[in-house]
């Protein structure tokens, strides 16, 4: 619905544009031309109609379209040819070639051009080609694709010659398919027909599918040829279409499983590589998300030209503003139950009570409005998937954080000193790396990259203090599936668990599918109680 | 030996309890029907549900502390029991309810009629009689508890990958309760009940009963849970506790010891919850959320885990806390919890019970306690 009105206005601006903006060009030697629609009986104004379309002048198609409507007439006083609509008792007047107003008359003062039967053919005809052979390629492919919608037979003859013409290769397919939309509706020979259904075969999207069935449905009683070609045709655009179906599914799980992998990856980090179990994770997201929501304001109070890139500062805001409150929990709470991961689990469930009671008492209960950067907004189309630029975004953000984890923590002196203290504290501590240091920095780093999560969540979700907690226990699955202490099992479970969840959604409901995967997990988990890339040797009982 | 089995578990702690139980049995039928309403000595039938339900709470926590305070086996999922036993319950009172309804349906409940049903399901066969639904009260919670525990400890699921696993178990039963489609009232839940075993359930006389049969539940739960932790068996319990692969290595099989403590102490979650609905008038999905399950978790650390008295008297306190502050503080009730989680694993491991026996523990040996090497591993 919003496609088609959206396809209306593009046409219409098309349409009108130019006719406005070189309009005055070539009024010139247009105006006598008009004039002469409105002198003499049908076959004068089909000669001054068929000069009119010889232009080739985009400015006459409102001429010709007014005329179509039964709009246009002549001022009796000086056999200027008007556009008039009721208006009261009287007309409105406007130029037909500027749309200037020309003021009111009365009724009488103004005849209408009269057409018949003839004159309405040959106006599909030159409307037609006036459009079709428009130099602009844009206005021949709407129109091209306005005939594909309207079939109308009348406009055949135009569209064959400007297929003719044609050089442009996106536009000359359009034409084509327009011509066997055209063919396939007004009935026409066998060999015209199956030439069109191949043709619409090859175009192979929903509104082809409607066409082919409906030749389909007309040829039940037609020749036995036609209707194996439809048949045919049908079956390969519904096999073409579930395929681009499938296609977009997948495009949807790979958007879920980057944000499941955002939301997991600090878990991942706090959770898999220092065995803290953080329940209050969700509560970092949250806070990453009104951090992001701050800047933007202040983005808004203070540089509102630059808000597109309120964003990218939020990033290393929302990640220290997180990385603090980490830091701060580990010193005061954690530090002191390591060994202890149930204990662990309890203490943070307080603070991610507390922590949001927190944010509640300041930001209040209701939702706050992140918005989103102009060049996060929209979406374009490949092939038959419709992909937003927000998810796409997304998408690539959550692959970047991943890749940038991964080289930190194998690249980075840091990243040597939290691999040696997961693998022994002891050894570590005695090489003279300060554990306790490296635990803080390391939580601090995991509730950071929560941070960054709660930034890309904020723009496809609500920012509520409830935020974090519709992710904690998705985090939680994500983890557990890949295999605790393992990234690589992390990226691999959520882009696992986002696509079975998205794949089994039509089939299941979106509700029934999540509960399915729960089970899944569950019954995983007793088949491989330590996920799916498991670590091997000493090192899984420490 | 049913007797023996019985005394075994009785300590000086438990009769203090039980002289509670029996205390308030007594006293409030006698308080509540026998004052006149403007006497002092006079409670409330509001009060009286209140305290009903600080009960339940109790038995629930009593259950949990079963199975964490002796099994070691940290269930973020109890509510679950809990919210399953008072579905079987509820489902009893709907059909109860009769003509009754605002659709005066004799057979279907009134969401079932607002949804356009035509027939019972056939899971709500049954629930008309009251001893079927007592049975499945324990029957479902126990069967359900017994699947799971099956295939997690035979897989030897431990620690914090089982916390995970209940706490799954329980999102997935809210988001399954939460549809229409079950035909279990969905987001609505189960409400509007009329009567139980005939009587009117809004009358004074009836929560004044439903009340003493809640004590006497807490204290046959009692009984039973000391019994079995008193118990040779309660002693392999507190050694797989402590030592999982050692027990095994002796030749026990763990995971039959495991699955019992841990089908037992669904089924006494899912009589929690069972004489839970009928006080408080309502089941609903939420009560599958796992935040109530990690609330249920926070009244034994505060009582003190593995005592069960403890459990009771956290669950009591906490609660009573919790209807204090979210009435005369909202703003800072989930500070007050949040706080509790924190302080309460930082400083009272053993909980208030357990205060006690720190302190002594303490006072003497100071430097002995400091010496304890800080990366000592334990659940």
């Amino acid at each position: 619905m919003h496609r088609a009105l959206c396809w209306l206005l593009a046409a219409f601006l098309a349409l009108t544009a130019p006719a406005i903006v070189i309009g005055d060009a070539f009024a010139a030697d247009l105006p006598p031309l008009v004039r002469a629609l409105g002198v003499g009986g049908y076959a004068d104004t089909e000669k001054a109609l068929a000069k009119l379309a010889e232009t080739g002048d985009p400015a006459a198609v409102p001429v010709i379209e007014a005329l179509q409507a039964g709009d246009l007439h002549v001022r009796k006083a000086d056999g200027a040819v008007v556009v008039a609509k009721r208006s009261g008792n009287g007309y409105a007047l406007t130029d037909p070639l500027t749309g200037a107003a020309l003021g009111e008359a009365d009724r009488n003062a103004v005849e209408k051009i009269k057409i018949n039967n003839a004159l309405r053919r040959s106006i599909s005809a030159a409307l037609g080609a006036l459009t079709l052979m428009s130099p602009n390629a844009g206005v021949r492919w709407q129109a091209a694709e306005a005939v594909f919608k309207s079939r109308d037979a009348n406009a055949l003859e135009a569209l064959d010659a400007a297929l003719a013409k044609e050089t442009d290769e996106g536009v000359k397919r359009a034409m084509t398919q327009a011509r066997a939309s055209v063919l396939l509706a007004s009935g026409g020979s066998d060999e015209d027909r199956i030439a069109a259904i191949e043709v619409l075969k090859a175009r192979g999207d929903q509104d082809a599918l409607a066409l082919l069935n409906g030749a389909l449905n007309a040829s039940a009683n037609g020749s036995e040829a036609v209707k194996a070609a439809a048949q045919k045709a049908v079956s390969a655009v519904e096999q073409r279409l579930a395929l681009w179906g499938a296609a977009q599914n997948l495009w949807y799980g790979l958007s879920l499983g980057s944000v499941l992998l955002l939301a997991a990856i600090g878990l991942a980090v706090t959770f898999g590589v220092m065995g803290v179990i953080n329940m209050a994770h969700g509560e970092m997201v949250m806070i990453g998300a009104y951090a992001t929501f701050l800047v933007q304001e202040a983005f808004r109070t203070w540089a509102p030209g630059l808000f597109d890139f309120s964003i990218l500062v939020a990033l290393p805001v929302a990640f220290l503003a997180s990385g603090a409150v980490g830091v701060a929990i580990e010193r005061s709470v954690i530090r002191w139950l390591y060994g202890r991961p149930l204990e662990t689990l309890l203490a943070t469930w307080g603070l991610s009570l507390a922590l949001q009671q927190a944010v509640r008492s300041l930001f209040g209960p209701t939702n706050r409005e992140v918005g989103a950067p102009s060049w996060m907004s929209g979406a374009f189309e490949l092939g038959g998937l419709t992909i937003t630029y927000g998810r796409l975004w997304i998408v690539v953000f959550a692959f970047l954080v991943f890749a940038a984890l991964l080289v930190a923590l194998r690249k980075t002196w840091f990243g040597l000193s939290i691999r040696a203290v997961t693998q022994n504290r002891n050894m570590a501590s005695a090489m003279g790396i300060r554990t306790a240091r490296v635990d803080a920095l390391t939580f601090g780093l995991g509730s950071g990259i929560a941070g960054l999560a709660g930034v890309a969540l904020s723009q496809i979700d609500n920012v509520s203090p409830n935020l974090g907690q519709g992710y904690i226990i998705d985090s939680f699955m994500v983890v557990v599936f890949g295999g605790v202490g393992n990234l690589w099992g992390t990226l691999v479970g959520a882009l696992a668990l986002g696509s079975v969840n998205k794949f089994l959604e039509p089939y299941a409901g979106a509700v029934l599918g999540k509960i399915l995967v729960l089970i899944f997990i569950i019954l995983f988990i007793q088949r491989r109680p330590r996920g799916l890339f498991a670590l091997k040797g000493r090192a899984v009982e420490a | 030996m049913l007797t023996r089995f019985i005394l075994m578990g009785l300590d000086k702690k438990a009769g203090v309890l039980l002289a509670i139980l029996a205390a308030l049995a007594v006293a409030v039928p006698v308080m509540a029907l026998a004052t006149p309403p403007d006497s002092v000595w006079h409670l409330s039938t509001h009060t009286v549900a209140l305290m009903g339900k600080y009960l339940c709470f109790a038995l629930l926590a009593l259950a949990l502390d079963l199975v964490w305070g002796y099994v070691g086996i940290l269930s973020l999922g109890h509510a679950a029991f809990f919210a399953l036993g008072g579905y079987a319950m509820g489902m009893y009172l709907m059909r109860q309810i009769g003509p009754r309804g605002v659709y005066g349906n004799p057979i279907l409940p009134d969401f079932m009629v607002f949804l356009n049903w035509k027939e019972l399901p056939w899971y709500w066969h049954g629930f008309d009689q009251f001893w079927f639904a007592a049975v499945m009260v324990v029957l479902v919670p126990g069967l359900l508890a017994f699947a799971f525990g099956w295939f997690a400890f035979r897989s030897r699921v431990t620690g914090v990958y089982l916390s995970i696993i209940t706490q799954a178990l329980t999102f997935a039963l809210l988001l399954a309760f939460f549809r229409n489609d079950m035909g279990f009232g969905g987001n609505n839940g189960l409400t509007d009940f009329k009567e139980i075993l005939g009587y009117d359930i809004q009358a004074p006389a009836t929560r004044v009963g439903l009340f003493v049969a809640t004590v006497i539940a807490l204290a046959i739960g009692y009984v039973l849970a000391s019994g079995v932790v008193a118990s040779k068996l309660g002693k392999v319990l507190v050694a797989v506790r402590d030592a999982e692969s050692r027990v095994r290595f002796l030749g026990y099989e763990t995971e039959r010891y495991k699955l019992f403590a841990w089908t037992l102490s669904a089924c006494m979650a899912g009589v929690a919850g069972a004489l839970y609905v009928p006080q408080v008038g309502i089941i609903n999905p939420s009560e599958f959320s796992p935040a109530s399950s990690i609330e249920a978790v926070i009244w034994v650390a505060v009582g003190g885990r593995g005592t069960l008295a403890g459990a009771v008297l956290g669950a009591v306190l906490v609660n009573f806390g919790k209807s204090y502050f979210t009435a005369a503080l909202p703003e800072l009730w989930l500070f007050a919890l949040g706080g509790l989680f924190v302080l309460v694993t930082l400083f009272l491991p053993k909980g208030i019970l357990g205060l006690a026996a720190q302190l002594r523990q303490r006072l003497p040996s100071r430097g002995a306690v400091a010496a304890k090497p800080a990366g000592q591993k334990g659940v």
